[in-house]
């Protein structure tokens, strides 16, 4: 098992040991599992980790909060993070809005949960509710249409 | 080399996932454990399950399909040929129908017995327990609704806590500063309470206005139990801990050692085993402590611990579950200078703590004399917004509070984390702050940080 060890801190802090008594500034190495460099950096060093053959994973990017833009004469509501969209503030509660409902730019429309936190939705805008796109609970993108509100 | 003295357990299972999983895999390599990793579709290319012998997929990446579903994780560890299951912090840690599924299923969880994490897992039934073994408590009580709420109000007074009652780590926690802000915040401390532990009951307790989180780790095998000095998490954001050190700084030595004392006294009272930490909430002005909860888990700020006290603590507590008895005695343990611990979040310090998920493009983490760090963000990665926020802990250990201070500020100067917001220029200014540098600050002193 011995060859299958992972790199400790401790042996990292023996790696920078070492370069700090060498003239090297960096230590790169690569093996079948991992790729490492040691790098020296103001009056200490930084140890970078890149994954090797790892499988390209789906990126949720995270974009700048949109508040709203105009799509066929109606304002959008969009999400100011990604994460999974809940329509009511706890599960059997009633729903923040329903179609129909008038809202106004501080209105709580919904709710975001992103890294375990409760991120409430403001409506941004002022009108009526048309249409709420994401089905309660589903996962979303910063960039998905939560709600569709026609100008008062 | 250690070895395991029994060989009870082979392969180990880990039931969690970032930082933790891929510290709980290094200890059981170092034992000469074969791993084993349930992952969730998101983790299956994590440095964690590189890092495994085993990798095994849980399911979808909400957690509650995967890390959360006890089911999937007991039929997972079973097919890995697991002998024990460590489940990590947070997720299904003190979940004692997890642990009592993982014996049933004919393997060892690594963690208190259920006895002990019943007692333990319930915020109201650990201070009867604390009653009962003579430790100290703040007044407060259990709420199911807004107006039994009020209720407990009206004899803890404002400001007043609401908690989470299976919660831990700070999640759903609030602080309610006058009568008609109670119901609302009810609302939402349910809510977060249910949807992040699946149990919406919530505690109200009295607020102490200035007061340290002081914690200390204890590790027992069921017969005797030892503590490994204090840890301070008084800077917190919103409950949540921001920065931790050992041992506690500027404590007079009797409140110190009565401190330790009580929380070996817990511990002992219910028989513990495996590792384990008692938190206090300690007058910044008398020292005066009250029991607040034990959380029978290891802890994300354990590694401030090793580092001034050397012991392994996660070897502890596999050694343990293997039927190990304490191989150390109280008089063995000496703490040996100072060690901070931050937490390098991906939230935006200058923008309300915003979670920032995304693509790592690029991560250069410290590394030289006297600093750790663990994390399983590497270059390249990406942090889902399904999990928290942690990407990283820089724990750096010093002969004096002082050298460590110095150490963790030039540290973070050569953090680079880029493509994610990250807290680790919070933690420089923090490092900065002339009320840190001295030692002993109270837990509002992130208000302070904001003000000032």
């Amino acid at each position: 098992m011995a060859d299958d060890l992972p790199l400790t801190p401790e042996d990292i802090e023996e790696i920078t040991s070492i370069l700090s008594k060498s003239s090297y500034d960096v230590l790169d190495i690569e093996t079948a599992r991992f790729r490492l460099r040691v790098k020296r950096a103001g009056e200490g060093f930084t140890q970078e980790w890149t994954p090797i053959g790892g499988e390209a994973k789906e990126v949720a990017s995270a974009v700048e909060p949109e508040v709203a833009a105009e799509e066929d004469g109606l304002l959008v509501i969009k999400p100011p993070l990604p994460g999974t969209f809940y329509r009511a503030p706890q599960p059997g509660a009633p729903p923040f809005v329903q179609v129909g409902d008038k809202v106004k730019p501080d209105t709580v429309v919904a709710i975001i949960e992103t890294m375990k936190l409760m991120n409430p939705v403001h409506a941004g805008v002022e009108g009526e509710i048309v249409e709420i796109v994401p089905e309660n609970a589903e996962p979303i993108e910063a960039t998905t249409v939560l709600m569709k509100v026609k100008p008062a | 080399m250690t070895s395991i003295v029994r060989n009870n357990i082979n392969t180990l299972f880990i039931a969690n996932r970032g930082e933790i999983a891929l510290r709980i895999i290094r200890t059981a390599k170092k034992l000469g454990l074969k791993t084993a990793l349930g992952v969730s579709d998101a983790d299956a290319g994590s440095r964690a399950a590189a890092e495994a012998d085993h990798v095994i997929r849980l399911g979808p990446a909400p957690s509650a399909q995967s890390y959360l579903n006890i089911e999937k994780v007991v039929a997972a560890a079973k097919e890995a040929g697991a002998d024990a299951v460590h489940p990590g912090y947070g997720f299904l840690s003190e979940n004692i129908n997890f642990a009592r599924a993982v014996a049933e299923a004919g393997m060892v969880f690594v963690g208190p017995d259920p006895q002990a994490l019943e007692a333990m897992g319930d915020k109201l039934k650990a201070r009867a327990v604390a009653i009962e073994a003579g430790l100290p408590v703040v007044p407060g009580g259990e709420a199911e609704t807004a107006e039994e709420a009020a209720k407990i109000a009206e004899e803890t007074g404002y400001p007043l806590l609401i908690k989470a009652v299976s919660g831990g780590g700070g999640r759903g926690m609030k602080r309610v500063d006058k009568a008609d802000e109670l119901k609302s915040q009810i609302g939402y401390a349910m809510s977060e309470a249910e949807a992040a532990f699946g149990d919406g009951r919530i505690y109200v307790e009295r607020f102490i206005a200035s007061g340290r989180h002081v914690e200390v780790q204890v590790i027992g095998d069921g017969t005797r139990a030892i503590h490994l000095g204090t840890r301070d998490c008084s800077i917190q954001r919103r409950f949540q801990k921001l920065v931790e050190e050992a041992p506690a700084p500027n404590i007079p030595d009797a409140k110190h050692r009565a401190i330790e004392d009580a929380a070996v006294k817990i511990a002992e009272h219910l028989h513990y085993k495996g590792a384990g930490t008692v938190e206090f909430l300690v007058d910044a002005e008398t020292f005066d402590f009250f029991f607040l909860e034990m959380n029978a888990r290891i802890q994300v700020e354990h590694p401030v611990t090793e580092e001034v006290t050397g012991v392994d603590i996660v070897e502890q507590q596999l050694l343990i579950a293997d039927g190990a008895p304490l191989g150390y005695e109280q008089r063995d343990i000496e703490i040996q200078g100072a060690a901070i611990e931050v937490r390098i979040n991906a939230e935006d310090p200058d923008a309300d703590f915003r979670p920032s998920p995304g693509l790592v493009q690029k991560a250069e983490w410290p590394a030289g004399a006297g600093v750790r760090v663990d994390s399983h963000i590497r270059s390249g990665d990406s942090i889902p917004p399904t999990y928290d926020s942690l990407i990283g802990k820089l724990i750096v250990h010093g002969a004096t509070r002082e050298e460590a201070v110095a150490r963790a500020a030039a540290a973070l100067a050569t953090l680079n984390v880029e493509g994610v917001k990250t807290t680790a220029p919070l933690h420089a200014r923090i490092m900065d702050d002339a009320r840190f540098k001295k030692g002993g600050v109270d837990t509002r002193f992130f208000e302070g940080l904001q003000d000032g």
